[in-house]
Order: C-alpha cells, then sequence, then structure tokens
C-alpha cells in the first residue's frame, strides 16, 4: 500500500518563549491518504497553525516525526501550497501577478505556461475580468479567492488552509465552502483545512479532526459519512446536521 | 412623525440648488477658481500680509524690528537674479548631495541591520547617540576638521537627515506580514528576492515618509553648516544681511528657504504619487 500524503506520528512540539517553555503540542499522531480532505477543529490557541507550519516544514518538531509522502519533513518543500487566513496579498502587484508571484519569486521569471495556468486558476475561482485590478479594488472574498489561485499555482499536491474563511461575512463564507468543494471536485488534492466553525468542517471535509487546547492534541478523528461530489443541498443533509451537533456537544462538553 | 422624512426629501428636491451656492451667479470659470481647494489657504495668507503691511505702515515700525511686505518684496528685485541663482544653488546642492549620500547608505544599512541582528544591537545604539547630539553643536567641530568645501556641509545634512531613513526604513522591512515570509521560505526562493520582491516594496511607505522628513531636514542641515562657515548659500546670505541690519532682505531670504523646502517636499510627495500610488494612505 503507498504510504500516506502526510503522517504525524508522536509529535511534539514546545516553543521557549520570553514567559517560559510553552508545550503547543504532546503526542499527535494522524495521517491523511492522497487526495482526502481533512479539516482540524478546534479551539483558538490549540496548535492547529502549527501543525500547518509543521507539515510545510517551516518548523521543526521537538519530538516524533512528521512525514509527507513516506519522506520525513526537514525543510521547507515547495510542493505544498498554502492558504492564510487573511488574504496577504501584494497591494502594488496586480491580481494575475499575485497570482503567479510565487514562480516569479521562486525562479524569478514567469513562464508561459504558468501565466496559462494563472488565467485558467482566475477562471476557475471565478475572477476572470479581475487580472489586471489591483487587491484594493476587490471584496474580502474575492481577495482570498486570489489566495487560493496563488496557491494552486505550482500545482502542489497538499494544500493547506489556516482557516482561510474566518474573516470573511457569513453568507461569502458559505459561497467560499461551496466553491472549494467545486475546486475540490475539478483538481482532487490532499487538503488540510483548519477551522473553527463545525458545520463548516462538516460539510467540507471527508474527515474531521478534533483538537483540544493547550498542549494540542487530537481528541477524536471523524469520517464524515457523505460521499462526493457535494454542493449546497448536502448542507441540509441529515448526516451533516447529526455531525454538526455531535461535534459540537463534543467540543462543549471538552471546553466546559 | 412620519411627515418629519418626507419633508425632508421633498424640501431638498424643491429647493433650487443655486440657492444654497455662494458663488452662484459667478461665470463657470470664477466658480471654479473660487471654490478650487486651496482658495482659502491663499485668500488667508494674502489677508495676513495685507493687514501686516498695514500694521507696520500705522504704527511706523522700523524695518529693522519688522520689515513691511512690500520692502520684502523690493528686496527680492533688488538683489538680482544671478546673486538668488549663486545662494540657491549652493544651499540646494548641499542639501542635495547630502540627501542622496543619506539614502544610499540608509537603505542598505537597514537591509544589513535586518539581515544581522548583531549588527543591529551594535549600530542602533551609536544611532541614537548620534541623533541625540544637537547637530548645531557638532556642525562647527566637523567644519574645522574637514575644512573648507562642500565635504563637511554634506556630511553635516547627512548626519541630521540619516537617522530617520535608517529607523523607518528598518521598521518598514519588518513590518512585512510574516505568512508572506513563510510563503517565500515554503517556495525556498533566494534570501535576496524576499528582500527585493517583499520586504523592500513593502517598506515603501515607511521609506517614504522618512524621505518626506528628511528632505526638510536636509536643508536645515545646509543651513546650519552655512552658519557655521561658508561663502554662499541662503543660510549664509541669511546671516550676512542679519548683520548689515537688511531686515528685509533676511526676509526675502527665509521666504526662499521656505518656498525650496515646500517645492522639494512636494517633489517627493509627487515621486511617492507617480511612482507607487498603492503606498499612499487609503482615502475613505
Amino acid at each position: 500500500m503507498a504510504s500516506p500524503a502526510i503522517r504525524f506520528d508522536r509529535l511534539g512540539q514546545v516553543f521557549d518563549t520570553r514567559s517560559g517553555r510553552t508545550e503547543a503540542l504532546r503526542d499527535v499522531s494522524f495521517e491523511v491518504a492522497r487526495h482526502e480532505f481533512v479539516a482540524i477543529l478546534g479551539p483558538s490557541g490549540c496548535g492547529k497553525s502549527t501543525l500547518l507550519r509543521l507539515i510545510a516544514g517551516l518548523l521543526r518538531p521537538t519530538s516524533g516525526s512528521v512525514e509527507v509522502f513516506g519522506l520525513r519533513v526537514g525543510e521547507p518543500r515547495d510542493d505544498i501550497g498554502i492558504v492564510f487566513q487573511k488574504p496577504t496579498l501584494l497591494p502594488w502587484a496586480t491580481v494575475e501577478d499575485n497570482v503567479d508571484f510565487p514562480a516569479r519569486h521562486k525562479r524569478g521569471r514567469v513562464s508561459p505556461e504558468e501565466r496559462e495556468r494563472a488565467a485558467a486558476l482566475l477562471r476557475m475561482v471565478g475572477l476572470e475580468g479581475f487580472a489586471k485590478r489591483l487587491p484594493d479594488e476587490l471584496s474580502g472574498g474575492m481577495q482570498q479567492r486570489v489566495g487560493i489561485a496563488r496557491a494552486l499555482l505550482m500545482d502542489p499536491d497538499i494544500l493547506l488552509m489556516d482557516e482561510p474563511f474566518s474573516a470573511l461575512d457569513a453568507l461569502t463564507r458559505e459561497v467560499m465552502g461551496f466553491d472549494l468543494l467545486r475546486i475540490f471536485a475539478e483538481r482532487p488534492k490532499t487538503v488540510v483545512f483548519i477551522t473553527h466553525s463545525v458545520s463548516e468542517a462538516a460539510l467540507l471535509a471527508d474527515r474531521v479532526l478534533v483538537m483540544t487546547g493547550r498542549p494540542g492534541s487530537v481528541l477524536t478523528d471523524v469520517v464524515v459519512p457523505v460521499g462526493r461530489p457535494r454542493g449546497p443541498e448536502t448542507a441540509n443533509e441529515k448526516a451533516i446536521h447529526d455531525l454538526s451537533a455531535y461535534l459540537r456537544s463534543f467540543l462543549l462538553q471538552k471546553a466546559a | 412623525m412620519t411627515s418629519v422624512p418626507t419633508y425632508a426629501a421633498s424640501s431638498s428636491k424643491r429647493q433650487p440648488k443655486a440657492m444654497t451656492d455662494p458663488v452662484a451667479g459667478a461665470s463657470p470659470f470664477f466658480r471654479r477658481l473660487a471654490t478650487a481647494p486651496g482658495m482659502a489657504t491663499l485668500g488667508s495668507l494674502i489677508a495676513v500680509v495685507i493687514l501686516w503691511e498695514l500694521t507696520a505702515r500705522i504704527f511706523a515700525i522700523p524695518s529693522y524690528l519688522l520689515p513691511t511686505p512690500s520692502s520684502v518684496i523690493q528686496s527680492f528685485s533688488s538683489i538680482g537674479y544671478d546673486r538668488w541663482f549663486v545662494h540657491v544653488w549652493a544651499t540646494l546642492r548641499v542639501a542635495m548631495i547630502g540627501y542622496a549620500l543619506s539614502i544610499v547608505i540608509a537603505i542598505p544599512l537597514a537591509i544589513l541591520m535586518l539581515r544581522s541582528p548583531f549588527l543591529s544591537r551594535t549600530l542602533y545604539p551609536l544611532l541614537v547617540v548620534v541623533q541625540s547630539t544637537p547637530v548645531v553643536a557638532v556642525a562647527p567641530i566637523i567644519i574645522v576638521s574637514l575644512g573648507a568645501g562642500d565635504a563637511p556641509r554634506v556630511v553635516i545634512t547627512c548626519l541630521i537627515t540619516f537617522f530617520p531613513l535608517v529607523v523607518s526604513t528598518a521598521t518598514g522591512l519588518a513590518a512585512t506580514p510574516p505568512e508572506l515570509i513563510e510563503l517565500s521560505r515554503s517556495l525556498r526562493a533566494p534570501a535576496w528576492r524576499e528582500i527585493t520582491q517583499i520586504r523592500l516594496p513593502f517598506a515603501v511607505p515607511y521609506i517614504f515618509s522618512a524621505l518626506k522628513i528628511s528632505i526638510t531636514l536636509a536643508v536645515i542641515g545646509a543651513v546650519v553648516a552655512e552658519f557655521c562657515a561658508s561663502e554662499a548659500g541662503v543660510g549664509y546670505f541669511i546671516q550676512f544681511s542679519t548683520s548689515m541690519f537688511r531686515l528685509p532682505q533676511a526676509w526675502a531670504g527665509l521666504i526662499v528657504l521656505a518656498a525650496m523646502s515646500l517645492a522639494l517636499f512636494q517633489l517627493v510627495l509627487f515621486a511617492q504619487k507617480s511612482l507607487f500610488p498603492w503606498s499612499l494612505p487609503k482615502k475613505d
């Protein structure tokens, strides 16, 4: 059997801060299969973002290990796309320049194929015709779409999303969720999606990992019993409602 | 209370616009002139000058205490263009060379300080010491050490303009969103491209705030240097004029200096507006 896309093995992470040692993660073990969409759900400050930075190789684990496609992560890897909580676009660059920024930044130039791919990605995220605009002229949701297109430019196997919709208003957030389902169906990726919205996790993911607060560890691992493709009608399915209710009560119980 | 909104709505519709317009009836040209931005400033400035002229004349204030605006204007023309040009050029030259040198040193230094915490720790206190020492007090010492010519004046201008540039650039370079630095690291891009494609552009608004402060400081630096030792320059001209009790002439020099500072400031602002329009503060 092929090795999983991502594998955490008894991972522990400790930060030395000015106020002393902070244990961010303790004994975290889980696997994410290739092209699986995993949502990580948990309260603020439970080390969810730290997990992403470990996968991306931006951080070295204190103990245990992280493997990506069977190889231990030692340094930053460029086959991973990251979508941040804030769009963090370059305010001086047009939308298309922001999307092909990874290529320009990595190699100093953008190949014609990459430029074509950037245009295709903009079409896919519904921003055709906005290529020459500046980020400031776009709404928050549109800016985050640019952020998603940028993360997909290098056609990464793994997409890491760190609460990508949490800065958006409720309605835009829902629309973005459905759009992400469509994009995921068009171009399957291994996605690790961090959120603290229970319904978002249930609607989007194949599996939901629930984490506890400091030190963060995986409390439970739930498979979402709904197949794909999913769409707006999926949100009304009983299975999604039941799962949301279960996860919510689980989180509240643990928080109490 | 339902009648209130209807009343307000209908009244604004019924009331002709011309009735509330103070320059109604004027020709379109004058109307545009009167409502142009800056007209209020210009108007009040003219009023002050007229009041000043009248006060000086009515109370017969001696010109060495407060010269009348008319005598100041007169001295402008009595000096002659060629002499003005010599003085303005001398001051402008020192200010611009010092300013340019300051930029050329400050920005790379700020980058170095970002890359090396050691350099930052050792240089920063030194910069604060230099900045805390009054330039006016250091200027005579520098003049003696470096002798005649432009060199000591340029150094004085550099000293006064340097600090805001280094500090602001360093702050701007460090104010880059951490997500973009992580993106850069995850792409395994060369470190210098992180500076040129992310950090420096993000520092542009900070650099320009410092450039605007420093351009006026550059003029101050050049004038301070001229006060200490020189044979040309607007600062020298003012000092020379006051020593001869030619106050209208000194005032004329002062106005030239202020105009010069203002024009240079506007030039920096114009450069920012045309080269980096996105870096300007948002208007809501």
